[in-house]
């Protein structure tokens, strides 16, 4: 933080230059000379280097400054000129002249040498370009370079800020100022601002209160000690919330991956090992579709909900077709058999695609987290799959209840002959089941590929737990796997952080293997006649 | 034109070579080497040990275009384990009973080591084991190519405390032998450089857990003490996807808490979005970016022979590529493949390794290797932010568990013992250490 004296004017130099013409790149460029010193051996020497470049106030210092970031500022091998790599993936990589800014076609990762950074200097560098963004007129990035700066806040910067507090008139930009300058004058061991930080839930302002705590003062300890056990009190509520939405998340994973299974194994009485695989097919297609259309991933993820449902379904009709058709009414069998499809799919995927994983990239919209206050933020892929699996389930309903075809699975499960008898087409409806269960596990993997991994394993992990949800649901119940699902997920969560999360996954099973004991259909048992059938 | 550059890669060169080679009556007669390996091309190891059975396969080509070894061939004899334990012990037998194979490469997981070691030790056979684990073995048939834990664990944590300023740590991994060792290493480790009981947290999770939510929210509390805190990962394989995820959508950053991991390397990384993890850190012997010409070479070779620009090279590769050219030169020096000669002649052997210097094999049977810590960056490679300034020979026992402590290997007369203990004077100690 020490070069940010000369940050200040380095920056008001900046702004003039900006409007002047590119300067000749000659020989006696200054660049050259400062970017000789970042090419320096030892880290601390960088992070002068790079205090040097802010104040120098050269127009290129921020793509300089970027670059390194980026860790794409290199140099030729033989110690000439300096590079900026445009994309370094591969052997050969597009780089433009660092300082006339201009292409200089494609060179080998053999010739040039990257100017490393650690960890230290990429705070350095985060801060540095944070104070820049507060020059910013987008108040959004205003306040991620207020919040950047809480904590990292030193003598040197106390002045500037001031100025800029008085001049912002961005409120919560304002806020988060006062706070970081709060948390410097703590660090001081000024026990006045500790009434500023009262309240807050800011991790940072947590850290620092906590180290205040422990300090020789005995008042500003105390204070400390008293701020914080109120911010404990308000954070308790918050970690109760947290604990609920992980629990409902983790169960909406629960219930989008069973949900498929309900169908096929709950309506048709079908044990489908193969299940989990159908999710990774729904996967994989999210993958392709991403291959399919480069560059737009929320528009492939999109693209991808039909496309997953379709492959999965038309996979679905076929295991029906090839496979169980021929083994109906005999449970044994199909589940040795679907257990063989599912290992020959897993194997396909292996030889056909790749051993390995598959990168599926999260649109900018799904990352990061929405925060509710300081203290609880609720991460975004999270909220869209449980949103998603509330939308399938109710489309799911919608189909069963509401159209002719749930009309007709619901009365060829209760009851075939009969059915048969007025003019139900049997088979047929068995195919559409089958193709909706399968279709919906396609959508599952969809969903799945913005949390965990896309690979050949992907199907093995969720078939346990898809069986556990519909079997404590109750056989046959949407409802009741909904229901199944949420609770199966916040006992989880909630009994995860004091048993940890191996002890936890015992205990639910257990828990289930009692319960069913007790209760041998389920949560929520068919009633009446199909239910003895 | 003459075959053109597109068309001569060595794979393809490689057969009319061959042909060559036998065409001369002199080496007509030679009965091939077989070279065993013991890698799952299918089941869940398939994602990190398929690569590895392409690295021995070029290895070879690459030995059978310069001429083979002692005049003969190679010939790889591969088989598939299929990521299962006790097949592991009957795939070496058959290797070792059937095929006679004169030397394996192979495994990944330590409980598929464990699972062979009778079988080599039975039927006298010699097995190269490139992946890093958590030591307390030393067999008189297994050379471990992989680093030992104070050739990766140690390190690593060293540099967290020392570099970083580090004074509050996570220990996660996954509930199996090599992370529960690894940790008890470096608790006992951490606590004999003043590091207080409530300043550890220990944490383990099932293979391949993908709901990490609550365990990171609790990472993210432990770390918001005032005190700099850093994540020690031993988490293995595919569960590490979902917990990095989780780190970038809680919004934990490197610079907040950094997480150092020691099963996660290149091929890893190719199946993750590698932008919000950059700065995390990896401690190898060996990394893809290493810059040295050895590594541009077996960089060009490996993208030739898999004919995929975007290849990628890790740890266990440089690893098996040690013990390949340390095998071979063994062979060369004993004059024969047979298991007890060779033995005895690769204890000294010192060959290049990629990262620019050289790795002998010592007579605990492991090998020196140079420590490197690496940042991910955003093209899913590491740079290298530290090294250890010369090469770290891989030590069987550790220094800090009771019970190892006192422990030696070294496999050159008169000693030939795995677990002499210094201090009883004896051959046979640490049984319970061992287990």
């Amino acid at each position: 933080m020490r070069m940010l004296p000369r940050l200040l004017p380095g920056l008001l130099c900046l702004c003039l230059l900006i409007g002047l013409p590119l300067a000749a790149q000659a020989q006696d460029d200054p660049g050259q000379a400062l970017l000789e010193s970042i090419a320096a051996d030892s880290y601390a020497e960088k992070g002068e280097a790079i205090e040097a470049i802010i104040a120098s106030g050269d127009e290129r210092s921020r793509r300089w400054l970027e670059a390194l970031l980026d860790g794409k500022l290199q140099r030729h091998k033989d110690g000439g000129g300096f590079v900026i790599v445009l994309e370094n993936r591969g052997r050969n990589w597009p780089v433009v002249d660092a300082l006339s800014l201009e292409g200089a076609g494609e060179m080998s990762r053999r010739d040039l040498d990257r100017i490393g950074i650690n960890n230290a200097l990429r705070g350095q560098l985060q801060s540095a370009l944070a104070v820049l963004d507060l020059y910013k007129d987008d108040a959004g990035d205003r306040r991620e370079a207020a919040r950047e700066l809480l904590g990292s806040v030193d003598a040197a910067m106390v002045e500037p800020l001031r100025d800029l507090v008085a001049g912002e008139d961005d409120a919560e930009v304002r806020r988060l100022l006062e706070q970081a300058l709060a948390i410097h004058r703590l660090d001081e061991g000024e026990i006045a601002a500790i009434t500023e930080l009262e309240g807050s839930l800011n991790g940072r302002v947590r850290a620092a209160l906590s180290s205040a705590a422990r300090s020789d003062d005995p008042d500003l300890a105390d204070a400390a000690m008293a701020a914080l056990a109120d911010i404990e009190q308000k954070m308790k509520l918050n970690r109760g919330l947290e604990t609920l939405y992980f629990g409902l998340s983790l169960g909406s994973v629960l219930v989008l991956a069973a949900i498929g299974l309900a169908i096929t194994f709950g309506v048709m009485g079908v044990i489908n090992m193969a299940h989990g695989e159908l999710i990774m097919l729904g996967a994989y297609t999210t993958w392709a579709m991403q291959q399919l259309l480069p560059g737009q991933p929320g528009l492939a993820l999109v693209v991808s909900i039909p496309a997953g449902f379709l492959v999965a379904a038309l996979a679905g009709i076929a295991i029906e077709r090839g496979v169980i058709q021929f083994l109906k009414g005999r449970p044994l069998e199909t589940l040795l058999a679907t257990f063989g499809v599912s290992l020959i799919l897993q194997q396909l995927v292996r030889t056909v695609i790749s051993p390995q994983n598959r990168s599926v990239v999260s649109p900018d919209w799904m990352s990061g987290s929405l925060m509710i206050n300081e203290g609880l933020s609720l991460t975004l892929n999270r909220l869209f799959v449980l949103g998603f699996a509330l939308v399938v389930f109710a489309c799911l309903m919608l189909v069963m209840r509401r159209t002719r075809l749930g009309l007709e699975v619901r009365a060829v499960t209760q009851n075939r002959a009969m059915a048969r008898c007025m003019g139900i087409r049997a088979t047929r409806v068995d195919i559409l089941t089958f193709a909706l269960g399968s279709g919906v596990a396609g959508l599952a993997g969809v969903a799945l590929s913005q949390l965990t991994n896309v690979g050949p394993n992907l199907g093995q992990n969720y078939i346990i737990d898809s069986f556990m949800v519909v079997v404590f649901g109750g056989v046959g119940n949407l409802w009741g796997t909904l229901v199944a699902g949420l609770s199966l997920g916040v006992i989880n969560q909630v009994l995860e952080p004091w048993a940890g999360a191996v002890l936890a996954k015992i205990i639910v099973l257990v828990f289930i293997i009692l319960f069913i004991q007790k209760r041998p259909r389920g949560l929520f048992p068919q009633k009446g006649r199909a239910a003895e059938g | 034109m003459t075959p053109s550059s597109r068309y001569s890669k060595p794979r393809w060169l490689a057969l009319p070579l061959l042909g060559l080679a036998f065409s001369t009556p002199a080496l007509a007669q030679e009965e091939p080497i077989k070279v065993g390996v013991l890698h799952s091309l299918s089941g869940t190891m398939a994602i990190s040990e398929t690569v590895l059975k392409d690295t021995v396969e070029m290895l070879i080509e690459q030995q059978n275009t310069a001429g083979g070894l002692l005049g003969r061939q190679l010939e790889a004899v591969v088989v598939d384990p299929a990521s299962d334990w006790p097949l592991f012990a009957e795939k070496a037998r058959e290797l070792l009973a059937q095929e006679e194979v004169d030397v394996i490469f192979g495994n990944w997981t330590s409980v598929s080591r464990k699972s062979v070691l009778p079988v080599i030790e039975e039927l006298n056979g010699l097995l190269f084991y490139p992946v890093q684990y958590e030591g307390e073995e030393s067999s008189e048939n297994v050379f471990y190519t992989g680093a030992a834990p104070n050739q990766q664990a140690i390190p690593a944590v060293n540099y967290l405390m020392n570099d970083v300023g580090v004074e509050r740590w996570v220990l996660a991994g996954t509930d199996y032998v090599y992370p529960r060792t690894t940790n008890k290493i470096l608790d006992a480790y951490l606590k004999s450089h003043g590091v207080a009981d409530d300043d550890i947290m220990i944490n383990y999770t099932p293979f391949g857990h993908s709901d990490w939510q609550n365990i990171v929210s609790e990472i993210k509390d432990f770390g918001s003490q005032g005190k700099k805190t850093a994540v020690v990962s031993t988490i293995n394989g595919d569960a590490n996807v979902p917990f990095y995820r989780e780190l970038g959508n809680q919004g934990i950053s490197a610079a907040d808490i950094p997480v150092v991991a020691f099963s996660v390397g290149e091929q890893e990384l190719t199946g993750i979005d590698t932008a919000p993890l950059v700065g995390h850190l990896a401690a190898w012997n060996y990394f893809m970016s290493v810059d040295s010409d050895a590594n541009y070479d077996f960089i060009d070779a490996w993208i030739e022979y898999t004919g995929d620009e975007m290849a990628v090279t890790n740890d266990p590769m440089e690893a098996h590529y040690i013990g390949f050219n340390m095998w071979a030169e063994a062979v060369r020096k004993a004059g024969t493949t047979e298991v007890d000669a060779v033995k005895e002649a690769i204890i000294g052997v010192s060959v290049p390794n990629l990262t620019g210097g050289y790795a002998a094999m010592m007579p605990n049977h492991h090998i020196t290797k140079p420590v490197l810590i690496g940042e991910i960056q955003d093209n899913g490679q590491f740079s290298i932010v530290w090294e250890t300034p010369s090469t770290v020979a891989g030590d069987a026992w550790s220094d800090y568990l009771e019970g190892s402590r006192d422990l030696i290997s070294d496999w050159r007369k008169p000693m030939e013992c795995g677990n002499y203990d210094v201090v009883q004077g004896r051959c046979g100690g640490g049984q319970a250490a061992a287990e």
